[in-house]
């Protein structure tokens, strides 16, 4: 089985978000970047089928060349190569037009690609991605099985979950829960040293084109402080909550 | 070339959301000087729809439809969207709407703006502001194409109720091959869920084992609201996975969110950042989460909570 798993390079969690150039542009001034959470679930399901299964795991990113150091993790983590495509994409559809080129290139039979990323939260990647490619897609996976050409996924629902049958090629959207977080891998020297050999081809883009332009972003509005009720006093909360806030 | 939305059903009722998207599509087409038109898939009665500003409602009944296929639903809207000349397709944000909306997309070869949370400040350019960061900004975005799909955030516009007298047909599109089978669907179906919440109950490590969430859901019995917990809780096994609210998790943009024992790590915060109202109770009065709030109560939330219960009880009984 031959595996793409979709790698974003997001802000660490953690990071502050402001911007720069007229709100124009995300301030990368001082964040570092980390493989999107939702991918590094999808990257540590994909090396449990390289082990289990002999599957071959590529990684890939949709970016400028300031993302080869997520990508050289990812593979220190133990995918066997990497590419990149060397545009910086405008938009989620653009992405997903530029990974739909990948796949039928290198004829995978499973992606894996995150939910969606935590900075521009799309969550239409994988989707597009799919349909691009006539892939079958599942997202917001939480389980994956394969067995030859025949795939079994449980994905969250709306207070809930549901298992699915579906077969390769198939795309999906993986998050938190595809294996458990205790599991997700940290490079070690060896894999950091290993990655180092191991191939990082950037490729041109395709230049597909973005169907939605950013304008600028903004911050939400600063907050007022705190009201504080004293615990003995609660029906000072509910009158606060039904008559000031209105929201019982 | 009306606004077409996709109205969702749940064993044959609408969602609330629907009516909520059903009042974003009429304020698009009132920019727009147009119409909207609905579709419902094997919903029973669709005569609630008129009241929140629908000229028109294509029905689709299937059987085959009965389970939620994301590539048949999205080629039932595509197919919709083309019958009317759609320019613009409004879908919620629920968990399938966000599964389907990226395959109607390039189905319609439309730009997607996913997460927005006001009617567009412009028709022209068709300009949205929506959720990024996962709710630590805005994004204002244009779609660029000739016909464009909104994902509309939960609880963000409200229900606007607009009386219009809607004129309804049957409508049979042709279903591809689903290439996902359902196989079993594991759902509670007497409580609220995260996404369809106005109120949010939400506990943490502060309730100190899973044997303590009774009056986490006898709280949210009262408010009408969902329960929801932290991530700490959710790794523990106290909770279940789709509970999680927070960046890795799920967001929640509830009307009132209700934190009980959760110090507010940014992550979480992340996730609740687009509730309106958010109250805490919490032990630490320096815990992180009091920074983020409107209302907050310091204190043990074993004794707070019950009492909470029963001034909320008397309250609805006085106003009921």
């Amino acid at each position: 089985m031959k595996i793409l798993v979709c790698i974003s390079h997001v802000p660490d969690t953690t990071s502050k978000i402001n911007f720069t150039d007229g709100d124009s542009k995300f301030d990368t001034n001082g964040v570092q970047y980390v493989i999107n959470p939702n991918d590094e679930f999808g990257l540590t399901r994909a090396m449990w089928f390289k082990e289990k299964q002999g599957a071959s795991v590529d990684v890939v990113n949709v970016g400028g060349a300031e993302t080869e150091p997520t990508l050289r993790k990812a593979l220190a983590i133990g995918a066997d190569s990497a590419i990149r495509v060397n545009t910086e994409a405008k938009d989620g559809f653009q992405v997903a037009k530029e990974l739909a080129k990948v796949v039928k290139d290198g004829g995978y039979d499973l992606v894996i690609a995150g939910r969606e990323s935590i900075d521009y939260n799309g969550g239409m990647v994988p989707g597009m991605l799919a349909e691009l490619t006539g892939a079958n897609f599942v997202t917001n996976c939480i389980n994956l099985e394969v067995e030859g050409t025949n795939a079994t996924a449980t994905r969250e629902i709306d207070g809930g979950k549901e298992t699915v049958a579906t077969s390769l090629p198939l795309v999906i959207g993986g998050q938190k829960g595809l294996v458990e977080e205790s599991d997700l891998r940290i490079p070690n020297m060896r894999g950091i040293m290993m990655a180092r050999k191991k191939p990082l081809n950037v490729v041109d883009a395709a230049n597909a084109e973005p169907e939605t332009a950013s304008i600028k972003f903004e911050k939400p509005a600063p907050k007022g402080a705190v009201t504080l009720v004293d615990a003995g006093n609660l029906d000072e909360l509910v009158n606060l909550l039904h008559n000031e806030a209105k929201v019982i | 070339m009306s606004v077409l939305v996709y109205t969702e059903s749940e064993n044959g009722k609408f969602k609330k959301t629907a009516l909520e998207v059903a009042s974003y599509a009429k304020a698009v087409a009132t920019q727009l000087g147009t119409t909207v038109t609905a579709v419902t898939v094997n919903a029973a009665d669709t005569s609630e729809l008129a009241n929140y500003g629908v000229d028109k409602i294509l029905n689709v009944t299937n059987s085959a439809l009965e389970k939620f296929s994301a590539k048949s639903y999205a080629a039932v809207i595509k197919q919709a969207a083309e019958k009317e000349g759609a320019k613009v397709v409004v879908v919620s944000q629920s968990a399938d709407s966000k599964y389907l909306a990226p395959l109607l997309a390039v189905g319609l070869d439309a730009g997607y703006a996913s997460n927005v949370m006001e009617a567009p400040s412009s028709t022209s350019p068709f300009t949205v502001k929506r959720t990024a960061f996962t709710n630590k900004a805005f994004n204002i975005t244009t779609i660029n194409t000739d016909v464009k799909v909104v994902g509309l955030s939960n609880n963000s516009f409200g229900l606007v109720e607009s009386s219009a007298s809607a004129t309804s047909e049957d409508f049979a599109p042709t279903l591809p091959e689903a290439g996902v089978t359902v196989q079993s669907v594991d759902k509670a179906t007497d409580t609220v869920t995260i996404a369809d919440a106005e109120i949010v109950v939400s506990a943490g490590r502060g309730l100190k084992g899973p044997e303590n969430w009774g009056m986490i859901e006898e709280l949210a019995g009262v408010l009408g609201a969902a329960t929801a917990c932290s991530k700490p809780v959710s790794d523990l096994g106290w909770r279940p996975h789709s509970e999680h609210v927070g960046q890795t998790g799920k967001p929640v943009a509830a009307n009132l969110y209700i934190a009980i024992g959760i110090s507010g790590a940014i992550q979480h915060l992340a996730g609740i950042n687009a509730s309106k109202v958010k109250v805490v109770i919490n032990t630490d009065p320096e815990a992180p989460f009091f920074k983020a709030a409107d209302y907050g109560v310091v204190g043990d939330a074993f004794e707070v909570v019950p009492a909470l219960i029963e001034k909320l009880k008397a309250f609805k009984a006085a106003n009921a």
